[in-house]
């Protein structure tokens, strides 16, 4: 198996009429990738698929896939499948003709494309349903039928756009598992566009966080989490806790942060910052709910946040204390369910506590809107 | 009842309810079914001077469908030659007349209904403002275009293309333009009606496939607008077989459209029952070659309505 075909993005910029969809991108996606655009509704993910699948060209920069230059080259011409958002199956066409349509535009014949039909049914785990239309199915049938389809193309690019946006939670979580599955055994990059954070988490080899047009970072799921490169990519990704303020102290890769409400606190300077953020700069520092422990009451220190509990709940495998935070925002901890009795604190000002490596600190940035 | 009456009578009330079925079943039986009735009635009855009328001579006979077929009663002709021939004729011509304004109006409402953008709508509008100018003004108009010292072959001649004139009129080509004009709109809006609502990622999708146009309208936008381009078509068919205006202003003088004989009938001959009878038989006809053509390309009566 070769390694598959990688799409490069260079200095890509898309713009309509005054607008910027796109500024400046630059993406490398190595070939066999998953490889997700993970963003917001509107910020321009659509638009780079459209580029890379060839109904856009852009304004400036280039479009490589497997290193040849896409500019001037057609849709039909790229060696692609494109996915829609909103699957756009031939409502006409009997499944196996929908599956086959790249089949018969080569000029096959009916019999070979009703065995490759066939094949991918199986394939899809919708055996012996090639005679029905795409209104008798459900959306969840409907969803690998698409996948078929492009498939049977054998593109060495498959682009996916949010394509399971419109099935329910259960559903979507099994359809993350087989899509992972089927990309693995084809083999082929996958460019898999989403606004959900869970499915890029759970699916992707490497992750592009999106804003507004701009790439905030682009590294595998794991780093995005752990260690984002803004303000923006750590409150988008996985719920997170903000801190404002401002440096007080760098020590190497660790900074000492006056924060508006909880005293000087101590963070790790995320990756992608380090050496750039300087005393008296503006910066965010974000703790993960999980992070948190509780602590001995009125404990002080640069590891410590003492606030007052709002309320609590309880979700089954977690405890979450939601208190007092900044900027009308409440603070979220999470406590693991694991048996022990938890007292109620609502009205009380309890203190926690963190490891200092589990606490990042970006730029002051804009956050994710919730 | 019957229970979409029911569900009628309940969304609207029975006052409502009533007063609008009244005004459909007034509309279809009085205005249409009844006069109707009454000119099948005619068409079976004996041409009697007033006086006659109901009295013993006045029974029912086929003797006016026998006239369009074997001419009159001892004529020279074993058929009635002249009458049967402009019948086909008109029948093929208004198939000529469809087609081409299918093919003509097909791109156009394609491009009308795929296409964003203000300019569409003054497009439309260009199209839509001539039919403000009655039928029988943009006929004559046509007339002056097509005429034999007309603009067109002024400008044919001028550019030196023909060296006489070339009598458009005579040769129906002005009758065809003329009828084709006419109902251009009845055949672009219908197909722009349901284009408009394809969903652009279908057309996206075959073409990401590797789909040529040629293969994107033949498999996805044509079969998708058919309910469209019939409909189109039956209104286009029905009404240029049943054009009078158009024949009468644009035809030659020898051509004659089956209309202008039955309106010969009931006017210059005040012969209605033969008048109706011609008119019948244009009528069967015609739907029946609508049906016949639908069930050809698998189109469905409720389809049409679309
Ligand atoms: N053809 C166009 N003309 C003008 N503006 C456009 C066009 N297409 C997209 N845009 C704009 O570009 C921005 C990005 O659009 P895009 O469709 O790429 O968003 P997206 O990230 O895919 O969003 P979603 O998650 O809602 O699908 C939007 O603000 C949109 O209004
Ligand atoms: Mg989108």
């Amino acid at each position: 198996m070769s390694a598959g075909v990688g799409v490069d993005l260079e200095n890509l910029w898309i713009r309509f009429g005054d607008f910027v969809a796109v500024r400046d991108a630059n993406v490398k996606i190595n070939g066999g990738d998953f490889f997700s655009f993970l963003g917001p509704s509107g910020c321009g993910k659509t638009t780079i698929l459209r580029a890379v699948s060839g109904f856009l060209e852009p304004s400036e920069g280039n479009v490589l896939i497997g290193g040849n230059n896409m500019r001037g080259i057609g849709p039909n011409k790229r060696p692609t499948a494109l996915i829609f958002q909103n699957l756009a199956l031939f409502p006409l066409m009997k499944i196996w003709e929908n599956i086959t349509f790249s089949m018969e535009i080569k000029g096959a014949s009916a019999k070979e494309r009703r065995k490759r039909a066939d094949e991918l049914l199986d394939m899809i785990a919708l055996p012996g349903q090639g005679d029905k239309l795409p209104s008798e199915l459900s959306g969840g049938q409907r969803q690998r039928v698409a996948i078929a389809r492009a498939l049977c193309a054998e593109p060495d690019v498959l682009l996916l756009d949010e394509p399971l946006s419109a099935l329910d939670l259960k559903l979507r979580q099994h359809m993350r598992t087989e899509l992972r599955e089927i990309q693995q055994r084809v083999g082929i990059t996958f460019i898999y566009i989403t606004h959900d954070q869970g499915e890029a988490l759970t699916m992707s080899d490497n992750i592009a966080v999106m804003k507004a047009g701009v790439i905030d970072q682009i590294a595998d799921g794991k780093t995005i989490y752990n260690d984002p490169a803004t303000a923006f990519a750590a409150s988008f990704v996985g719920e997170n806790n903000v801190f404002r303020g401002k440096v007080q102290q760098v020590m190497g890769d660790e900074a000492m942060i006056r924060t508006n409400r909880s005293g000087d606190l101590v963070a790790r300077i995320s990756s992608a910052n380090r050496g750039k953020l300087k005393v008296g700069d503006d910066a965010m520092m974000f703790i993960r709910p999980e992070a948190f422990s509780l602590a001995p009451q009125g404990a002080t220190g640069d590891h410590f946040v003492t606030a007052k509990v709002n309320h609590e709940e309880f979700e089954g495998n977690v405890f979450n204390i939601f208190m007092e935070g900044e900027g009308g925002k409440e603070l979220k901890v999470s406590i693991p369910n694991l048996g022990q009795s938890f007292e109620d604190h609502t009205g009380q000002n309890i203190t926690l506590e963190y490891e200092t490596q589990n606490a990042v600190v970006v730029p002051a940035g804009e956050l994710a809107a919730e | 009842m019957p229970s979409f009456l029911k569900e009628f009578f309940k969304r609207n009330g029975v006052g409502m309810g009533s007063v609008m079925l009244g005004l459909v079943l007034f509309w279809t039986i009085g205005l249409i079914i009844l006069p109707q009735l009454s000119m099948l009635d005619f068409s079976f009855r004996p041409n009697l001077p007033p006086p006659e009328i109901g009295g013993p001579k006045d029974v029912y006979t086929l003797e006016n469908y026998k006239y369009l077929i074997y001419g009159p009663e001892g004529g020279s002709q074993d058929y009635n030659a002249v009458d049967l021939r402009v019948f086909f004729r008109t029948l093929v011509a208004a198939v000529c007349v469809t087609v081409f304004n299918l093919i003509l109006c097909y791109p156009i409402a394609y491009y009308l209904a795929q296409t964003k953008g203000n300019h569409i709508r003054i497009f439309a509008l260009m199209l839509i403002i001539p039919y403000w100018i009655n039928e029988i003004l943009r006929a004559f108009a046509l007339r002056i275009i097509f005429g034999e010292t007309g603009v067109l072959n002024n400008l044919l001649v001028g550019m030196g293309l023909f060296d006489t004139p070339f009598d458009f009129i005579r040769n129906d080509i002005a009758l065809y333009a003329g009828l084709g004009y006419a109902y251009i709109l009845l055949m672009i809006f219908p197909i722009y009606n349901v284009i408009e609502s394809l969903d652009r990622n279908q057309i996206e999708a075959a073409r990401d496939m590797g789909a040529s146009w040629p293969m994107i309208h033949r498999r996805v936008v044509i079969p998708y607008a058919k309910p469209g381009i019939s409909s189109g078509c039956t209104m286009v068919f029905m009404l240029s077989a049943g054009a009078l205006a158009a024949p009468q202003i644009l035809g030659g003088p020898s051509s004659l459209w089956f209309t202008q004989l039955i309106y010969q009938q009931f006017n210059d001959n005040s012969d209605w029952p033969q008048g109706a009878a011609y008119a019948v038989v244009l009528l069967v006809t015609c739907i029946l070659l609508v049906l016949a053509i639908m069930r050809l390309f698998k189109v469905n009566m409720g389809d049409i309505g679309k």
